[in-house]
Formats: C-alpha cells, sequence, structure tokens
C-alpha cells in the first residue's frame, strides 16, 4: 500500500515554521517527545513509545559456536523489522531504510562494545552465547532509530540469561526455577539522538516527526553514553555542516542522553522491584483502563448448565447413528455374495456417517446403488479376473469358492470392527464442517 | 469454568486505520488494519478485496506453524468482512505477538476482530475463537497457559460467528473421542458468548458520549 503523499502547502507550512522556531506538534526545536519504557512479561522484552512512535524489542539467546576469528567472545546479533503494522509503505521484504536502521543500531550498540561479549563465553572455541536482538516497528510517527536504540538497549538491560555451569567437557544450563538466571553485563549505554536540518543547515531541530522527516533536508545522527563518549556519528542528507554546528549538536546531545539513561535506570528499578514484591508488572499492566477506548473484563465464570444438557441431547442423536452402523456391520458379516464365477462381494457399503448437505446426500445415494466391495474383495476379484484372461501362465488359477470365502471373511470382519470406532470420529469432526457451509448460504 | 480477564483498547496505535490490543489472560497481541486500499495490479481481483494477514512472531523469523496461523486468520477473516464492497482493493490484516502465555492462535483472532471492528470495514458478523484443552485427567480448561498447552492430551480451537454462534473454524490437536469433542464444542460456543457480549461493550464504550 502507498503512503498518503506530503502535500506543497504541508512542505511549505512546516518550512516556514521551522524557521521561526516553531514546530508543528507545538513542541520547542530541542524537545524530545514524551517517552514511556515498559517491560513485558518474560525478561528482555522492552516497549518504548517516544511520542506515537513505538517500538518494541525482545533479546533472545541460544548456545552456539564462536566466530572463528574471536574465539572467546560470544556473538550478537541486531534484526529490525519495519512490521507492515507501522506504516501502510512498508512490506514484508527488507528495504533501504530497514537496512540503514539496522547497520546504525548495530554500529551504536554492537561495535561500541557495551555489552561484554566476552562474559558470554562458555567454552572457548567450542561455545559460546548467541544473542539476538529483534526490534520490531509497530507504529512509525518518526525518529524509528532513537526509539529503537533505546529500546534495544532497555532490552538488553533487562536481560536475564540461563545459568551455566561447565564440569570438565559437560556443559550445564539451568532452567529458571532451579538457579536464578543471570543479567548480561552491559558497560555503558550508547543512545542515539537525531538532529534534522532545514534550510541547508541553517535551522536544526532535535527528533524530528514523521512530517519533519518528509521535509528535512538532511539529518545528523550521534551515538553517545552518558560519560560523554562518542559511539557513532553519521551525517546523511544534502547540507553542509559547519564543525560548531558538530560541537553544538553533541553538546545538545549529551545532555539529552544523561536524561535517557536515566529513565532507562529508573524503569528498569521500577519493574525489578514490582517483580520482587509480586505485584502486577509486565505490558498488559500497562494499557490504562479508564480510556473510553479500553475495556477490562474481570475473569468470569461460564455457565455450563445448558452444556450437559447439549451434550445429552448431541449424543443421543450420535447414538442412534450408532445403532444404524453396528446393524448394517452385522448385516455385513452374513451378506457374503459369490456375484458369477470368481468374483465375490461382502456387504453393500456402509451409512453415510457425514453430516452433508442435502446435494451431497444425493450423490450418496447414486453411489449407494452400485454395489461397492469391500477393498479386500475387490483385489482378489481383480486377482482373479487377471488370471481367467489368460495373460499371465505362470500364476495358478484360484477358484474363489463359497467356502473359501466363509473362512476369509471373518478375519476381514474382525479388522473392521476397530475402524468402525474411527468412522464415529469423523463424523463429528464433519459435523461444524457441515454447518460452515450451511451458514455460509444463509449470508 | 473459568474464562480468563480481558483487557482490550481500540485505536491503539495512531498510524493503522483500525488497531488493538488485547490480552487475554497473561496473553498478549496486537492488531493492525489498513484499508480498503490500492493495490498491485497483479493481486488485485475484479470483485472483491483481497485479503492479506501478516502473523508477526516476537523473536526470530516466521517459520512454518506461524505461516498455518496465518492463513487460518486469513480465511475466518475472508469470511466474515463483505469483500464484494470493495472490488480491487487490499485489506491488510496485521498481528503482532507481544505476549504468549498460551491459546495464541484464538487471542490473535480475537485481537484481529476487535481491529476489524475498530477499522469499520463491513462484516457479515464478528468472530471470536475460543480455545480449550483436556488435560490429562480428562478435565476441560478454557484458554489454557502454556504449561496447560504442553501437558494436555487434546487441544480445540473453535472460531464462532456472532448472528446465530456457528462454528466458522475449528482446529484441534491430540488425541479425543467423539463425546469429547462435543463437550469441547458446547463449552466454547457458551464462552464465546461472554467474548460477543465484551466487544459489544468495548464497542459501546468507544461509540458513548463520555
Amino acid at each position: 500500500m502507498r503512503d498518503n503523499p506530503l502535500s506543497i502547502c504541508e512542505r511549505e507550512f512546516i518550512l516556514a515554521a521551522v524557521e521561526i522556531q516553531k514546530r508543528i506538534d507545538g513542541r520547542e526545536p530541542y524537545d524530545l517527545r514524551k517517552i514511556k519504557i515498559t517491560f513485558g512479561l518474560d525478561y528482555g522484552c522492552c516497549h518504548v513509545e517516544l511520542g506515537k512512535t513505538r517500538v518494541m524489542a525482545q533479546v533472545s539467546c541460544e548456545i552456539a559456536a564462536p566466530k572463528q576469528t574471536r574465539l572467546n567472545e560470544g556473538t550478537m546479533f541486531i534484526n529490525v523489522e519495519l512490521s507492515p503494522m507501522a506504516a501502510p509503505q512498508f512490506e514484508t521484504r527488507s528495504q533501504d531504510l530497514n537496512t540503514e536502521i539496522t547497520r546504525l543500531l548495530e554500529r551504536s550498540i554492537k561495535n561500541s562494545r557495551c555489552v561484554d561479549l566476552e562474559s558470554l563465553c562458555i567454552m572457548a572455541g567450542e561455545k559460546v552465547w548467541e544473542l539476538r536482538v529483534d526490534v520490531h516497528v509497530l507504529n512509525h510517527e518518526g525518529n524509528i532509530l532513537d526509539c529503537a536504540n533505546i529500546a534495544a538497549i532497555a532490552a538488553l538491560a533487562h536481560f536475564r540469561r540461563p545459568d551455566v555451569t561447565v564440569c570438565g567437557e559437560e556443559i550445564t544450563v539451568h532452567p529458571a526455577d532451579e538457579r536464578d538466571p543471570v543479567p548480561l553485563s552491559i558497560l555503558h549505554m550508547p543512545l542515539c539522538v537525531t538532529f534534522a536540518f532545514f534550510h541547508n543547515g541553517k535551522c536544526l531541530i532535535l527528533d524530528p516527526n514523521e512530517r519533519e522527516e518528509r521535509v528535512m533536508d538532511g539529518k545528523m545522527v550521534v551515538s553517545m553514553n552518558k560519560h560523554r563518549e562518542i559511539c557513532t556519528l553519521q551525517i546523511s542528507g544534502q547540507m553542509l555542516l559547519e564543525k560548531d554546528q558538530i560541537f553544538r549538536c553533541t553538546n545538545m546531545a549529551v545532555k539529552k542522553v544523561i536524561v535517557l539513561t536515566e529513565l532507562i535506570q529508573l524503569s528498569l528499578e521500577n519493574d525489578s522491584n514490582a517483580r520482587a514484591a509480586g505485584e502486577k508488572f509486565g505490558f498488559a499492566e500497562s494499557v490504562e483502563t479508564n480510556e473510553i477506548t479500553t475495556e477490562y473484563k474481570e475473569e468470569s465464570e461460564v455457565d455450563m448448565s445448558d452444556i450437559d444438557d447439549q451434550v445429552v441431547m448431541a449424543t443421543q442423536n450420535g447414538n442412534s447413528e450408532d445403532g444404524s452402523i453396528e446393524e448394517l456391520e452385522l448385516d455385513m458379516e452374513t451378506k457374503v455374495t459369490i456375484m458369477f464365477e470368481g468374483t465375490g462381494m461382502i456387504g453393500q457399503g456402509g451409512a453415510n456417517t457425514w453430516d452433508m448437505d442435502e446435494d451431497m446426500e444425493s450423490d450418496l445415494t447414486e453411489h449407494k446403488q452400485k454395489p461397492q466391495a469391500n477393498s479386500r474383495s475387490a483385489t482378489i476379484a481383480k486377482h482373479i479376473g487377471g488370471d481367467l484372461s489368460g495373460e499371465s501362465e505362470e500364476e495358478d488359477t484360484v477358484m474363489l469358492q463359497q467356502e473359501d470365502i466363509g473362512l476369509q471373511s471373518k478375519p476381514i470382519i474382525s479388522s473392521e470392527e476397530p475402524t468402525g470406532n474411527e468412522i464415529d470420529l469423523t463424523a463429528a469432526l464433519a459435523k461444524p464442517r457441515g454447518k460452515k457451509k450451511k451458514s455460509k448460504h444463509k449470508h | 469454568m473459568t474464562l480468563q480477564a480481558m483487557k482490550a483498547e481500540l485505536g491503539f496505535l495512531s498510524r493503522p486505520d483500525g488497531s488493538s490490543v488485547l490480552t487475554q489472560g497473561d496473553t498478549s497481541v496486537i492488531a493492525a488494519i489498513y484499508g480498503p486500499g490500492d493495490i498491485k495490479l497483479s493481486r488485485e481481483k475484479i470483485e472483491k478485496a483481497t485479503i492479506d494477514v501478516v502473523y508477526k512472531p516476537k523473536s526470530g523469523l516466521p517459520g512454518c506453524d506461524e505461516k498455518v496461523d496465518e492463513r487460518m486468520i486469513r480465511n475466518i477473516c475472508e469470511t466474515s468482512i463483505v469483500g464484494s464492497l470493495h472490488p480491487r482493493t487490499a485489506i491488510n490484516i496485521i498481528t503482532q505477538e507481544v505476549q504468549d502465555s498460551g491459546s495464541l492462535l484464538s487471542c490473535c483472532i480475537n485481537a484481529s476482530s476487535i481491529a476489524l471492528l475498530d477499522a469499520a470495514i463491513p462484516q457479515k458478523f464478528t468472530v471470536a475463537a475460543v480455545t480449550c484443552v483436556f488435560d490429562k485427567d480428562d478435565e476441560l480448561i478454557l484458554n489454557p497457559n502454556l504449561r496447560q498447552e504442553k501437558e494436555c492430551k487434546a487441544a480445540f480451537t473453535f472460531v464462532f460467528e456472532s448472528t446465530s454462534y456457528e462454528t466458522v473454524a475449528t482446529t484441534s490437536f491430540g488425541s479425543y473421542g467423539k463425546e469429547q469433542l462435543k463437550t469441547a464444542l458446547a463449552a466454547c460456543k457458551e464462552a464465546s458468548k461472554t467474548l460477543f457480549t465484551f466487544y459489544k461493550d468495548l464497542l459501546t464504550k468507544k461509540l458513548s458520549k463520555d
């Protein structure tokens, strides 16, 4: 699906607003949008809302072989998913924006070595932990990168991996109920701050929203930690920047990063306190219940008094079906007929145990009229037929006698009985399907 | 028999035309709808809307199981949506797993159903899915958690429609008898009525004045 294009009016309005230090959402040029960080029930799951932009990150781990170049280090893999949920133009296959965000996150988180990968080594050169960070963009309202970076770092800080013990060559992974899972060692928290530039780099704003992103000349991404260290810096777009401007931006970025780091620490603390106190926590709890768009229903009893009657009724119907089948099976036992010389036949085929539409039933009655031979007897008939035609002289010709059939029919019937039960089951299964078709016709 | 607590929010995301987040017990799913919108010429259907369903697991890439679920949701939505009103358009349904604590498929179906209501897509009926299992003592449990789902003898998911509570889709796992199937069907049908009242309350609240 294509995205809505931005009109020339809107474009000019945004540009004019930026020029007089105003923004369309009422923020000051250097303001971040409101940030909300929530953690999921599982360890390593983090939701971040930056204004209306929403990103979910999930960290998972498994044991794998290390890279040949770094034998005593764990590995980390960052995967960014621009879900088609986030914006109509996003599709399932990867695209330029996806690659750009993945690369920047890798540079910010992986290349800054903020996670101590050496501590993820279990046995040097043999087994290490492989971390996987899945970043899902759920709603695109601009500045996905900053939001994704906060989500990924917070998820890594929240994550706990299972404890392992190494005894000689033997590795034991302890499940969560046996030993407390261990957190990763996060050495520092690199966070991205994005600046958008307008009017050939003259005007700059922080944390552009989706509209502003479409109009901007270019942007600068600074990834820093609270120790004033720059982890990544990228300038893209068509503009030229002066040295002073870059210094100004980095100074501004460090202030924001300090605030953000504190916020992450605080929300991590809140989460661990809630977990320790046994209070309710997780994503579901973050959904407000007093909003007009939300509804909450407490655990409820489902009234099952009518159900027993329904089941009894259904079973009674079922039993009558069963009865008719049994009767027919008895018939089958007795009626073994020789149609003509060399061809035997057992029974006339079972009763229809499937609930079917009327037209299907009429089809079936047609079939019923044709004598349907049991599969076993059919093979016998075929075999003999071949012999009678005299095509193969080597095979012995066996004539099927009445007595032979009497002997043979017994094992056939005994093997038939368990399958009879199975027919019942399929009949029960077929019921809803039949109904489904009927309901389709209605509408 | 109890049905777990439910919590839903409409219009959870700002970009999609309709979205919802549904929490049943501990299982949470976000669903979003885009459409009816433009579509590639190669994929358009001349007489009805093309319905696309994407299911996103929380970690890792979608595998075979996820594709099966996706297909099931698509088939259900194709039955419920009156596609002929919007020919040569696309309706995209995206479901995102947020927390899997059992009965994920039914939660996905219910979340997409609510999101379709939020997006005001014309439908013949709404659908509600209920999962139940028979545990090792042949006790029936509605909307089981992960452990119960793992230890069960048989698991069923039934999807009902809101007009006459008929079955729209079913899926089952494990071995069970005829009686058990009927009990499960009857119990789930009863539970689905609770879900439909929940949908109704949710929409009434959203469209109320205060």
